[in-house]
Formats: structure tokens, C-alpha cells, sequence
């Protein structure tokens, strides 16, 4: 699973650091981005899809794995 | 503009936010309302409409072009406001839109990041602790009055650098500004009493500057000039009516949910680790603020024909209890998983302060959980609600015998 974070929707609520410190770094601004290339541990993929599920701007998404 | 105390005739067109059956029960108005008629509208106080969709407010919030925060009080100031020659600009960023919000947010948000917030959770502790204190031997306690109340301003004065002794007369100045803004003297009184009360702390400041909030505005340069003092004081005094009866209001609105429903209670004492979980539930369930907007030019929204310098209020509340986005919307579900609530607004006004609200708020209740575990209210009706810009309990007496 990846996950990543839109810098354009993203409004720095800081819902998915509360959720997952694991995979994002958060900025002075509030501004989330994922932690290295947004790849998800299999052991934090419930705490990914909680992220997604709670961002009040629907600013994280999960990346389809390619084909 | 009539600021009528008529009853209500209908709350699809003559809504009245501040009549005493919204201010104690607004859910099942919005329920009704979101079923019959999503966008309301009232002439009470000008032109003004009340959006109850999710999507609808949220888009509203999203669509800074048409909708502006140059007027963001619910109740609107009428005439001459007293402090229009002292702030030209209102309190930015929260009453400006782009680019004057850009830079005055940018100044304001490195005070409330995770990081500095996570520096003010010990004293908020230290300080929940001292109020439980003074209370806890007399196995009653005004929640709301001796507690909530007493925590945000306290914070909030640390981080301004201003001094802790005046926190009850910076409550009461806010109050004057939200609380009480449908009384035009008191709310004068309010604003003159926080402004003068600045003017004063930048002329210290100025002298003698130190690692706070204010001096740092003051040591702020906007194209190598500084930072104009008009734009200083609103935005100190932004911070300070915006995090005092704001947090204060959810921390009693919480701690009434708790005492009103023993089986929560119950719950996240036995289980500490639901505390996060629940205190965004909360914040949903109870969500405090309401904030205005004006209409920039005729528009057409949801079908309703709005005009220029109609005023929109946009009711965060209600759109976290819409169905359409939350199950079990009216219930309080302290594991709620999946919860995009918006009690801190949405888009570019997102509150500056919600990292130091939620701290404050998770603080406030497990220190009181973790002293008081089993508290019940002291009789229904004595528990009081303020509303408007602002919802929650202003008295919530409760026993712990």
C-alpha cells in the first residue's frame, strides 16, 4: 500500500499525524506530507486507511499500485 | 435590519440562532431542516442565510471568491463599530481574505504547531490539576464556571505573554464580544476593554520586547517595513477571543456529555487509550463555533438567490451531524473510526488554533477522569447554554459524591 497527501487540499487540520505519526511529517504551517516515498508497513496499513478516513479535505489518497 | 425577539415563525425563513429553543436545542432544527429546507433564510439581522449540509458548508468555505470573511460575526455590528478607526482590518487572518489572510496566518500558525503546542501540555496539566484541587473535597463543582472556563484563557495568556491575574477580566471581555454581542453597549465594551488593553502591552512591548506572541508581531517586516500596529493588535486580539470561549465551551460541552451519559463515562475511564478518538467525537457531537460570511456578488447557491452583502452563517455544527456523512449521526460514538468532521472549519480558515484546542481539551478531561471518574449532573435544569457564535454550557453543576 502507498499513500499520498495533496499539497493543494491539505489545510494542515493534522488529523493523520494524530492518527499516524508513523507516516507523515508535519510542518510549523500544519502542512502534512508523507514520510519517505509514502509506502505503508503492512503492520500500519489500518492506521493509513484511518488517515484517508479522516481528513476533513479528502487531502490523502491511496495510490494505486501500478499494473 | 430588525434584530426582532418575535418567536420564530418558521425555521425554514425566519431562523433565529439566538432564540433560546436553538441555543438549547439546535439539532433537532437542523435535522428538521436539512430534510425540508438545507439552505434556510431569515431577515433577522439583514439578509442571512443557514446552510445545514455537510457539502453545502463545506463548499461554501471552499468558495472564498463568492463567500468572504471581511464580516465574520454572527451577529453582526450595526452602524459605526467603535473599533473601526483602530482596526481597519478586523482581526486577521480570521476576518480577511487572500492575500492579507496568506501572510497574516503564515505569522500566526508556527504558535500553534504540534511541536509548540505539545511545550504548553504541562502547564495545561499543572493547571487542570490546581482548578481540580481547590473543588474536588466539596463533591460539587460548577463544570463549567470553576473548570472549563478557567483553562483556555490561562494557556492563551502564556502564549500572548500577558499576565495569568487577568484572566477573568479577559473572559469577560470575550464573553462582551460573543456572548453577549446582541446587547450593542456591552459588546462596545468588550472590544474598547481588549483593545485598550493591547494598545497598552504593545507600548510595554516596545520597549522592552520579549520571546512572546505580540513582541515577535511587532519585531514582524512586511516589504522591509514593520508590520502596521493595527494589524498587530487585531491579530493579538484574534488570538485571544478565539481561544478562550471557543476551547472553553467544548471542554464543558464535553464534560456535560459525560456526566449526562454515565455508559461514556464509564467507558473512557475504563479505557484511557479512547481518549484521542473520543475527543474528536466530541468535537463533532458538540462542535462550538459558528462562523459568518458575506456574499461578494449575487450568486446563485443550492438554488437560493443570493445578493451581494447577504451574510452566510456557516454552521460547522450542523454539518457534523449530517447522515448523509456520519452513521448513527446524533449519537455520540466515542470509537467513531471514520470521522472527517469539521468543528474547526474547512479550507483556508482552518482554525489556527485546533492543535492547541484538541490538547486543551484532551488535558481538561483526563485529568478530570483520572480525579473525578464518577460525576453526574446536579439536577437538569440548572444547567445553562450560551449560543450564537459560540455553543456550550456556561453553567454545568455536577456532583461526585
Amino acid at each position: 500500500m502507498r499513500i499520498r497527501v495533496d499539497p493543494d487540499k491539505c489545510q494542515g487540520h493534522g488529523r493523520c499525524y494524530g492518527l499516524a505519526p508513523e507516516l507523515f511529517d508535519i510542518d510549523d504551517y500544519g502542512l502534512s506530507t508523507v514520510v519517505g516515498d509514502g509506502s505503508v508497513p503492512a503492520a500500519l496499513e489500518e492506521k493509513a486507511r484511518l488517515a484517508v478516513a479522516n481528513c476533513p479535505e479528502f487531502a490523502i489518497e491511496e495510490v494505486p499500485a501500478s499494473p | 435590519m430588525g434584530t426582532s425577539t418575535a418567536p420564530v415563525s418558521s425555521w425554514a425563513s425566519d431562523f433565529d440562532v439566538m432564540a433560546p429553543e436553538y441555543v438549547a436545542d439546535p439539532f433537532s432544527i437542523w435535522d428538521e431542516l436539512r430534510s425540508a429546507c438545507p439552505v434556510a433564510h431569515t431577515d433577522r439581522r439583514g439578509s442571512t442565510w443557514l446552510p445545514t449540509r455537510y457539502a453545502d458548508v463545506t463548499a461554501m468555505a471552499h468558495d472564498v471568491e463568492h463567500f468572504s470573511s471581511l464580516e465574520v460575526a454572527v451577529i453582526p455590528f450595526e452602524g459605526e463599530a467603535p473599533d473601526e478607526p483602530l482596526l481597519p482590518y478586523g482581526l486577521p487572518p480570521i476576518s480577511s481574505d487572500p492575500p492579507l489572510h496568506t501572510w497574516t496566518r503564515r505569522l500566526l500558525l508556527p504558535w500553534f504547531s504540534h511541536r509548540r503546542v505539545a511545550t504548553y501540555e504541562a502547564m495545561t496539566r499543572a493547571l487542570c490539576r490546581g482548578l481540580i484541587d481547590g473543588f474536588a473535597a466539596q463533591g460539587r463543582a460548577d463544570a463549567a464556571a470553576d473548570y472549563a472556563q478557567q483553562i483556555p484563557v490561562r494557556v492563551i495568556a502564556h502564549i500572548l505573554g500577558v499576565s495569568p491575574d487577568l484572566a477573568d477580566t479577559f473572559t469577560g471581555w470575550v464573553r462582551d464580544v460573543l456572548e453577549f454581542a446582541d446587547d450593542p453597549e456591552r459588546r462596545a465594551r468588550g472590544v474598547q476593554g481588549l483593545l485598550n488593553y493591547f494598545i497598552a502591552e504593545v507600548a510595554l512591548r516596545r520597549d522592552e520586547p520579549g520571546e512572546d506572541l505580540l513582541s515577535e508581531l511587532l519585531r514582524t517586516e512586511v516589504d522591509g517595513a514593520p508590520m502596521e500596529e493595527s494589524l498587530v493588535l487585531g491579530s493579538a486580539a484574534l488570538v485571544l477571543i478565539a481561544g478562550v470561549d471557543t476551547t472553553w465551551s467544548a471542554i464543558g460541552s464535553s464534560l456535560w456529555h459525560l456526566a449526562a451519559h454515565p455508559d461514556d463515562r464509564a467507558r473512557l475511564v475504563a479505557d484511557p487509550a479512547l481518549m484521542d478518538l473520543a475527543v474528536e467525537e466530541l468535537l463533532r457531537a458538540y462542535s462550538p463555533v459558528t462562523m459568518a460570511r458575506v456574499v461578494t456578488t449575487d450568486v446563485e447557491f443550492e438554488g437560493c438567490p443570493m445578493k451581494a452583502g447577504d451574510r452566510i452563517l456557516m454552521n460547522f455544527p450542523a454539518a457534523n451531524r449530517d447522515p448523509e456523512v456520519f452513521d448513527r449521526a446524533d449519537t455520540v460514538v466515542l470509537d467513531r473510526a471514520h470521522n472527517r468532521h469539521v468543528a474547526f472549519g474547512s479550507g483556508i480558515h482552518r482554525c489556527a488554533g485546533s492543535n492547541l484546542a484538541r490538547m486543551e481539551l484532551r488535558v481538561a478531561l483526563e485529568e478530570w477522569l483520572a480525579h473525578i471518574p464518577e460525576f453526574h449532573l446536579d439536577g437538569d435544569d440548572e444547567v445553562t447554554w450560551a449560543g450564537g457564535q459560540v455553543r456550550g454550557p456556561r453553567r454545568l453543576p455536577v456532583v461526585f459524591p
